[in-house]
């Protein structure tokens, strides 16, 4: 694990939007009255969806005063948990899971992929800004291994050509279909099941 | 009250004490890092582990409740490597730089290394090294050494109350800092280099400076504001080196303000240490029997009347008594003064210039009023005990101004004086809530005594206070809040005059000779008098001075103080005057032998036993009056409270370099603008 420092380059202002807002104000409203500040997790990672999959100070700075917290409290949780990015990830933040059956089934390939195509090193942005990647423990995705996770959701059942081509996908600004790229639905066997034939609806 | 067994002890203990508390009381001595007394528990250093019967492991006995028929043992072999094994994990990434590092001989880490330690390291891997922080000018950082006990991120969220400090990161990778480190904002700031057990924090000004077996160490009484804080001197041959806390429950439990502490350096700068002579508007160096002789053929040569006398903000109550009896007895008239601005003082009671609460006090108290006063940098020990109260009781605080940031939530008010007068005739929603308390304070501050109506207002409060029975036996709720050291004790000593205005008289050139004794702080344009300046430091009194008499400062005689409480306690000698310079009692004991061919005194003790006579027949003379004085003039006026500037209040802090670097980064903070 890297140091987890803020960025240098810092937007100067951030302001939630309204939907963002609307959303704060609903966890907020959750907690009893003075024990508000038990919602900064959650502000947390509204703002760093709201700003692009990363958290600026400024964005600190705001949810210790929405939340009436001194700005070190914010902080300090901000820095612990690996999942808030302290700095720019790009539109397209690329997690390879490289944890044993992964690797096992070829994830090395894909981490090629990601030097070749994003960037040469792990938290490093792409050259139109719009890309990183890094490497992640087990993402509970076996089953379907190798994969990886852009943003919300998981691309399975890889090898480097397929991520190679959802990674033009992405430089292009498309959207690549997420799932599994061996035509499986979920986790299902491939070319049907071979266990428990009697049982109807298995 | 749970009774339990430590190593086959009986002890009963307190409900809600800890099993370390409890193997303390029976005498069973248990190493810890993160655990201190004043300060929640945290329970993540692991040192403190202890063996419990029925339990498998060993517990952390800082962190684990006494309870009833619980059998702890803390000397068996279990506990032993129990606490190596803890010590071999904090070693791990300890750096081993103990010769260079400034916590050498005062370490936790290392007295307990001493006997938990292993002689060599099992890990192989590579040390972790952590970059320096900044925390501002008093707080050398050497972040490697931290072993994440926590102490000062709690110090600063419970005590000093400003939350700045913080863990960020995790694991391995956890690192003490303020947010982005910027220095801390707190005058209690320097607080954390004594909690630190390791290396990690330690002192910016006493950097390399010397090794704590070297130090001369000398416990004595601070007088940077009027709280006296009890500090322990450190001295290396006569230069004070650092000045530490010294715990007292009664006034600064474990505190100092970083004033107290580091206002030291200015001890050994712009010093007196000759007597000076002013021919031609330039001073020139003289000697004891030259000034002298000048004095007194001046003394002669004016008249009796035209002869005032001021005393100073740091002088101790024997220079201030001897130098009372120099007019009484030598020049035969009494135009001396303590104040250096024209306050409303009664000094018929005592109980009308002391902190009658008592600063223990603060904690029974239930509501907290204060009236021009901002104690954060009038008193900051008395200030942090109202945060304690605040944190433990939830104490209402009210504030007739906005002042700032105090540490603790308060109302505040309009700051005006009409606003006091409504309250105090029992008209408004503060004046039920002050008659229902049951126990009030009321907190006047100095500003309040300066102000044109100040006599009215005090006799209001005083009188409501007393028209709804609040003093009772054991509660005055009546507290003046005084910012120096000297004040209580002058006035115990009656260095006032009340019949005249000295200081209009100064202002208006009435006199022809002024004496003044570490007096700094008076505001008049000097004519054709002749001013005789006694004291330890080159500043605004002895710029106007005709003549200098270079005295001792407070760690350099020994010397009694009257805190704001009205404590008696004394400093003691650490150090010795420099140069030429004297004691300052001996040196007017030698100006009244010059003159009338006797001493005042003998020696020091007939002048204490004089001093300590004239201050009981004093207290006894006193007869609590109870005239209601009425037909006083009042007008509304804006109450502002008029702060000294927290790191320039006395000369002492005037001549630090610590103090102007304080005042510096307190100034940078406000201009970067980014804060907001």
């Amino acid at each position: 694990m890297s140091l987890r420092r803020p960025a240098k380059n810092q937007p100067e202002i951030f302001e939630f939007s309204p939907s963002s807002l609307e959303e704060a104000n609903k966890i907020v409203s959750k907690y009893p009255k003075g024990k508000q500040q038990s919602a900064v997790m959650a502000l947390l990672y509204i703002a760093q969806k709201q700003n692009d999959n990363w958290i600026p100070l400024v964005a600190m700075k705001y949810i210790a005063k929405f939340l009436d917290m001194p700005y070190i409290k914010v902080y300090e949780v901000a820095t612990f948990y690996t999942m808030y990015n302290l700095s720019p990830v790009g539109k397209y933040f690329v997690q390879v899971c490289t944890t044993t059956p992964c690797m096992i089934r070829g994830a090395n390939k894909l981490v090629e992929a990601c030097k070749e195509k994003i960037s040469d090193k792990e938290n490093e942005l792409s050259n139109d800004k719009s890309c990183s990647w890094m490497e992640v423990e087990c993402l509970g995705a076996c089953v379907n291994a190798p994969m990886m996770q852009i943003n919300d959701d998981y691309y399975e059942d890889l090898d480097k050509e397929k991520t190679v081509e959802i990674f033009d996908k992405i430089l292009k600004g498309e959207d690549p279909k997420p799932g599994s790229y061996r035509g499986r639905l979920n986790t299902e066997p491939e070319n049907n099941r071979k266990t428990l034939m009697d049982v109807k609806n298995a | 009250m749970p009774k339990l067994k430590v190593n086959d002890i009986e002890v009963e203990v307190e409900d809600g004490l800890t099993v370390l508390q409890a193997c303390e009381k029976a005498g069973a001595e248990i190493p810890r890092f993160c655990y201190h007394e004043k300060l929640s528990i945290a329970g993540n250093c692991r040192m403190c582990l202890v063996e419990m019967e029925k339990s498998p492991k060993p517990i952390a006995s800082c962190a684990m409740p006494a309870t009833e028929g619980m059998n702890i043992k803390t000397n068996t072999p279990f506990v032993e490597k129990a606490r190596k094994g803890v010590m071999e994990f904090l070693l791990a990434n300890h750096p081993l730089d103990c010769p260079v590092c400034d916590q050498g001989g005062e370490c936790d880490l290392q007295d307990q290394s001493m006997f938990y330690g292993v002689d060599k390291s099992r890990f192989k891997e590579n040390k972790r090294a952590v970059p320096e922080k900044h925390m501002g000018p008093l707080i050398k950082t050497q972040m490697t050494r931290c072993i994440h006990c926590t102490r000062c991120v709690r110090f600063a969220t419970e005590v000093a109350g400003v939350s700045e400090l913080g863990a960020i990161g995790r694991g391995e990778d956890m690192q003490i800092t303020t947010y982005l480190e910027q220095s801390m904002q707190s005058e209690l700031s320097a607080n954390v280099i004594d909690l630190c057990p390791v290396g990690a924090l330690t002192s910016k000004p006493y950097v390399f400076e010397a090794r704590p077996w070297e130090l001369k160490k000398t416990e004595t009484v601070d007088v940077m504001d009027a709280v006296g804080s009890n500090v322990r001197v450190d001295t290396y041959d006569w230069e004070v080196k650092r000045v530490l806390p010294l715990i007292n429950e009664d006034i600064n439990e474990e505190w100092i303000s970083d004033k107290t502490r580091y206002a030291c350096d200015g001890l050994s700068n712009q010093r007196l240490d000759t007597p000076f002579i002013k021919y031609n508007g330039k001073f020139e160096k003289a000697s004891w029997s030259e000034v002298f002789k000048i004095i007194k053929s001046k003394f002669e040569n004016s008249s009796k009347d035209k002869v005032c006398g001021f005393v100073g903000d740091l002088t101790n109550m024997e220079t201030g008594y001897i130098f009372k009896e120099f007019f009484d007895r030598t020049l035969n008239n009494n135009n001396y003064d303590s104040r250096s601005d024209s306050r409303f003082l009664d000094n018929s009671e005592r109980q009308n210039y002391i902190f009658n609460s008592s600063i223990n006090g603060i904690e029974d108290a239930d509501l907290i009023f204060l009236i021009g006063a901002n104690p954060r940098y009038e008193a900051t020990i008395l200030n942090a005990r109202i945060r304690k109260a605040f944190v433990n009781n939830n104490t209402k605080v009210i504030s007739l101004n906005d002042s700032g940031d105090l540490t603790y939530p308060y109302k505040n008010l309009d700051g005006q004086t009409k606003t006091i007068k409504t309250i105090f005739e029992g008209s408004e929603e503060i004046s039920k809530e002050i008659i229902s308390a049951i126990k009030p304070m009321i907190i006047i501050g100095e500003s309040l005594l300066k102000l044109n109506s100040a006599e009215h207002l005090f006799n209001l409060i005083k009188n409501f206070l007393k028209k709804n029975n609040k003093f009772t036996e054991d509660w005055n709720p009546l507290n003046i809040l005084s910012c120096d050291a000297a004040t209580v004790g002058n006035f115990d000593l009656g260095i006032l005059n009340s019949e005249k205005n000295l200081l209009e008289e100064l202002k208006s050139n009435k006199f022809e000779i002024v004496f003044l004794v570490g007096q700094d702080n008076l505001e008049f344009n000097k004519k054709d008098e002749f001013v005789i300046y006694q004291g330890s430091h080159g500043d605004k009194g002895a710029e106007i001075a005709d003549i200098i008499l270079p005295g001792s400062a407070y760690t350099e005689q020994d010397g009694y103080f009257t805190n704001l409480e009205g404590k008696i306690q004394k400093a003691y000698k650490a150090s010795y005057p420099p140069g030429e310079a004297k004691e300052d009692w001996q040196i007017i004991n030698e100006l009244a032998e010059v003159m009338n061919n006797r001493k005042l005194f003998n020696d020091k003790e007939e002048l204490e036993s004089s001093m300590f006579n004239y201050l009981k027949l004093q207290q006894e003379k006193r007869t609590t009056d109870n005239k209601e004085k009425t037909n006083l003039e009042f007008q509304n006026e804006k109450l502002n409270i008029q702060l000294k500037d927290y790191y320039f209040s006395n000369v002492i802090a005037r001549s630090s370099k610590t103090m102007i670097e304080c005042n510096n980064s307190k100034l940078n903070i406000k201009s970067t603008g980014t804060e907001g």
